[in-house]
């Protein structure tokens, strides 16, 4: 089989396109998320979007699976290949097709890092605003797949907020193109249907993508906080006052120590939790709202209060925010990145909840946040090597992920469900509604080849999924409506 | 009012193959094709079920009238922020979405889909389903809520939305300006360059309105850069609703009007008849007798598409038709939500 795909292949690729033999294609046998692997049976590694279209068109009449990969920098597993397919990389397409500073778009190819299009923008006085902390290394199309995030989406918005059109093609190689460089495009809104849709329905192989004007300043004020609740309780004054900061987000002190040693970034380590908070704009703007931040973080009881004076230390301030992935595999062999989103008002609650289950497992967890939006990312430390400590883990995250359901929350805010949380997918969706998602699936994919048993689960699953969590004590909640 | 009644009615009307016409208020049975089948009215099905203004979200049932979210809102200083066009005092919240429709702020704040967060549906077999939810970020499943905005009520009966919405802007302004059009649109372009705050703009007849809302400090240095003749407030208010309500004298009287939305930076749409421009220049209202053809042919050249928005004859269809790949995934769709055709048909497209 392996020898009949690759030959196919041969026929219109080069040489270098097409990996088969185990050293080629082990760098790719996984994503972020490095405790799923799986040796792909083929990497195709295409060049032009005809190509593309061909490796599509050919693994569809032969009836193999393909699965598409940016950057690799996924947390759930979404690129994960499949053993009997093709892994699609779209790493070789890496050019900025057009840059329009005029019309305030560019039109680039999937491979791109994201924080090259802020880079090309910037002589124009332009930048792209989603900017997840991965962003010098992820791909546009990657964040188009995930509907990534970063940490000014409050203000800025999501991927989905930012991507004006897309072009690629269908599992069965069709060419297709949703939205438009004008605001909207006519009939159902698909360019919303294929942002955040894991790689499930359409190979996006060029993204045009909004440029916003850069805000002339921006300055971020550090807030300290003796108890986690007021953190939280902060994050609601600073709203009810009519504030949209640029950005807001906030660290546990487990997280503060474990990433000040790392950046140095001047975190008050006795505080229980730190909240950033930032305001752009002209420097009148943000002189005005800073003052007010303070005024609302002041009276919230921040016990400590501290404003960047320059870019530098603004940057400063958010290094350790942006290095808290890092800066947590250091202090520990492994860590596992949780990523629900709770309305903000069960904050505290959620925090209790995830102490609590320290307790419970045994395993140390730093929180960070995105606090304005309610995205949790719980880091839970453990090691993996230990195959014990790797189970007491997951079994951390699914009672995590479902407190995060059980509060009106979801899953997932922004790095997908992948083959990670599709579990968790029978917790959050009805039979009925996970079965209209297959159907949506198959409106694009009928044969169903494309990122085949990811982010969308059989009922088969659940099932038994519903068995194996019965056993374990049951569902918590069961009757409660999940909207 | 529960959403039982719906569902039995939905029920029943897929049994017979028989088509229901979903209407609110009522406010927007002009837009996209005409309507036709019984009358299923959602207006009984009412009320806001959450607001929480610190969350910046509001969740509200499809009956609950368009003016009732915008004072409760209003009351903790925030807003919609696509601004709705409401089309009649009557609108609702499952019309607004379903339409899809976005008003001035559309350009800087973004679209109605932009801030649908979930909604609940009764789909075509009369299964009632939830997508999305009450978060700001949510990425569990495909993103259906926001594929109902504009989807005109051919996929579900939207029973329930949750809103992002947004505080008001503590200062506005609004500027008027003398330029001819292909200027105004230079301008219009180069200005959404920079960090200024424009919240709408609006061209007609060699005038340009422009609205600033932000900071007092921010309208204040936009007011100096940009320059021109500041209009007094209470003008100032009555004009932008005029645009948004089309009760502006440009709307008036028995020509179609054509909705043409392509790049901002477009080059001046040649069209027989008048035209009025807004979202700096993304959206060119046309009213014009000229043939369908000839005005979706232009649009397109220009790189968008014309809606015939409002129209005695809309035999041309109201939409722009779709590619046939485009096409073959929304009967695809349509199938998926509704498969014995039963929603809404032939509104959206007269293929489904
Ligand atoms: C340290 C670290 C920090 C992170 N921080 C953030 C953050 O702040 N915010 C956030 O949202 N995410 C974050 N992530 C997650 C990750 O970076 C994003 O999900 C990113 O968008 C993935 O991009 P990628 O190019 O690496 O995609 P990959 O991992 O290669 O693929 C991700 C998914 O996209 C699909 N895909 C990729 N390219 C295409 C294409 N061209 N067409 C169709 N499908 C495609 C794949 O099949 C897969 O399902 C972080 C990850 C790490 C490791």
């Amino acid at each position: 089989m392996q020898r009949r795909v690759a030959g196919k292949l041969r026929e219109f690729l080069p040489e270098r396109s097409v990996l088969w033999q185990d050293e080629d294609t082990r760098p790719y046998e996984c994503d972020g998320l490095t405790a799923y692997r799986r040796l792909p049976m083929v990497v195709a590694l295409p060049e032009t979007e005809a190509q593309v279209q061909q490796v599509l068109m050919a693994c569809h009449a032969m009836g193999v699976p393909v699965v598409p990969r940016g950057a690799g920098t996924g947390l759930s597993g979404g690129a994960l290949p499949p053993g009997d397919g093709v892994l699609l990389s779209l790493a070789k397409f890496m050019r900025v097709r057009r840059l329009d500073p005029a019309a305030r778009l560019a039109i680039i190819e999937p491979g791109v890092r994201n924080a090259a299009i802020s880079d090309v923008a910037a002589p124009f006085g332009l930048y792209y605003a989603p900017d997840p902390s991965s962003q010098i290394a992820c791909s546009i199309g990657g964040n188009v797949a995930e509907n990534s995030g970063g940490v000014h989406c409050l203000k800025y918005g999501l991927t989905v907020h930012n991507v004006l059109r897309v072009r690629g093609f269908t599992a069965a190689g069709e060419a297709i193109e949703f939205g438009s460089e004008a605001l909207d495009a006519p009939g159902y809104d698909l360019l919303a249907l294929a942002i955040g849709s894991e790689g499930l329905l359409a190979v996006v192989t060029e993204v045009t993508v909004k440029l916003l004007p850069r805000p002339e300043t921006a300055r971020v004020v550090m807030a300290s906080f003796d108890k986690v609740e007021k953190a939280g309780d902060a994050v609601a004054a600073v709203i009810a006052a009519g504030i949209v900061p640029a950005g807001l987000e906030m660290m546990d002190r487990p997280a503060t120590r474990a990433v000040e040693e790392f950046v140095h970034a001047g975190y008050d380590l006795e505080a229980a939790a730190i909240l950033l908070c930032e305001s752009d704009g002209s420097a009148a703007e943000v002189e005005e709202e800073v003052a007010r931040m303070k005024e609302v973080l002041a009276a919230a009881g921040a016990t400590r209060l501290a404003v960047s004076r320059d870019e530098a230390e603004r940057l400063r301030f958010w290094s350790g925010r942006k290095a808290a992935f890092p800066a947590v595999g250091r202090i520990s062999p492994d860590y596992y990145c949780m990523d629900g989103t709770i309305p903000k008002k069960r904050l505290a609650e959620v925090l209790n909840f995830i102490a609590a289950m320290e307790k419970k497992y045994r395993l140390r967890c730093p929180n960070v946040f995105h606090a304005g939006d309610g995205n949790l990312h719980p880091l839970i430390l453990f090691d993996a090597n230990d195959p014990e400590q790797l189970e007491r883990t997951e079994a951390f995250a699914a009672e995590v992920l479902e407190k995060c359901i059980e509060v009106g929350g979801t899953i997932t805010g922004e790095h997908g469900v992948g083959v990670e949380k599709i579990d968790q997918m029978c917790v959050q969706f009805s039979p009925a509604e996970l079965e209209m998602f297959r159907a949506i699936k198959r409106a694009f994919d009928p044969q169903e080849l494309l990122n085949p048993g990811k982010a969308v689960p059989t009922l088969a699953r659940c099932v038994e999924f519903g068995r194996r969590h019965v056993r374990a004590g049951g569902l918590r909640h069961p009757g409660l409506p999940r909207f | 009012m529960s959403f039982e009644p719906i569902q039995e009615r939905i029920r029943e009307a897929a049994g017979r193959g028989s088509a229901l016409r979903i209407r609110g208020g009522g406010s927007k049975d002009f837009y996209g094709n005409a309507p036709r089948g019984e009358l299923l009215d959602t207006r009984a099905h009412a009320g806001i079920v959450s607001y929480e203004p610190t969350e910046l979200v509001l969740s509200a049932r499809c009956g609950t009238s368009l003016l009732e979210i915008q004072e409760v809102l209003a009351e903790k200083s925030q807003l919609l922020p696509f601004e709705p066009p409401h089309f009649g005092p009557g609108a609702t919240l499952g019309g607004c979405v379903a339409a899809g429709l976005s008003g001035p702020r559309r350009a800087s704040a973004g679209a109605v889909r932009d801030f649908v967060l979930g909604a609940v549906i009764l789909d075509g077999r009369g299964q009632r389903l939830a997508f999305g939810g009450q978060v700001m970020k949510n990425v569990a499943g495909y993103d259906v809520a926001r594929l109902l905005a504009g989807s005109l009520g051919t996929l579900g009966v939207i029973l329930e939305v949750s809103l992002k919405v947004l505080p008001r802007s503590p200062a506005e302004a609004t500027l008027r300006l003398e330029l001819p059009q292909a200027e105004a649109l230079r301008k219009l372009n180069g200005w959404a360059g920079r960090p200024l705050p424009i919240s709408a703009s609006a061209w007609r007849g060699d005038e340009l309105r422009l609205r600033l809302s932000g900071a007092e400090s921010a309208i204040r240095a936009a007011v100096q850069a940009i320059g021109g003749e500041t209009v007094a407030q209470e003008e100032a208010a009555s004009y932008w609703t005029g645009v948004r309500e089309q009760a502006d004298a440009f709307f008036a009287g028995e020509l179609p009007l054509w909705r043409l939305s392509v790049p901002s930076n477009a080059a001046p749409v040649e069209l027989q008849g008048e035209q009025l421009l807004e979202w700096g220049g993304a959206l060119r209202w046309l009213r014009s007798s000229a043939d369908a053809g000839t005005v979706r042919a232009a649009a397109m050249r220009a790189g968008g598409h014309a809606t015939l928005f409002r129209a005695p004859d809309k035999a041309a269809g109201a939409f722009t038709p779709l590619a046939p790949a485009l096409a073959r995934l929304h009967r695809g769709l349509k199938k998926a939500f509704d498969p014995a055709g039963i929603l809404n048909p032939g509104r959206l497209y007269p293929e489904f």
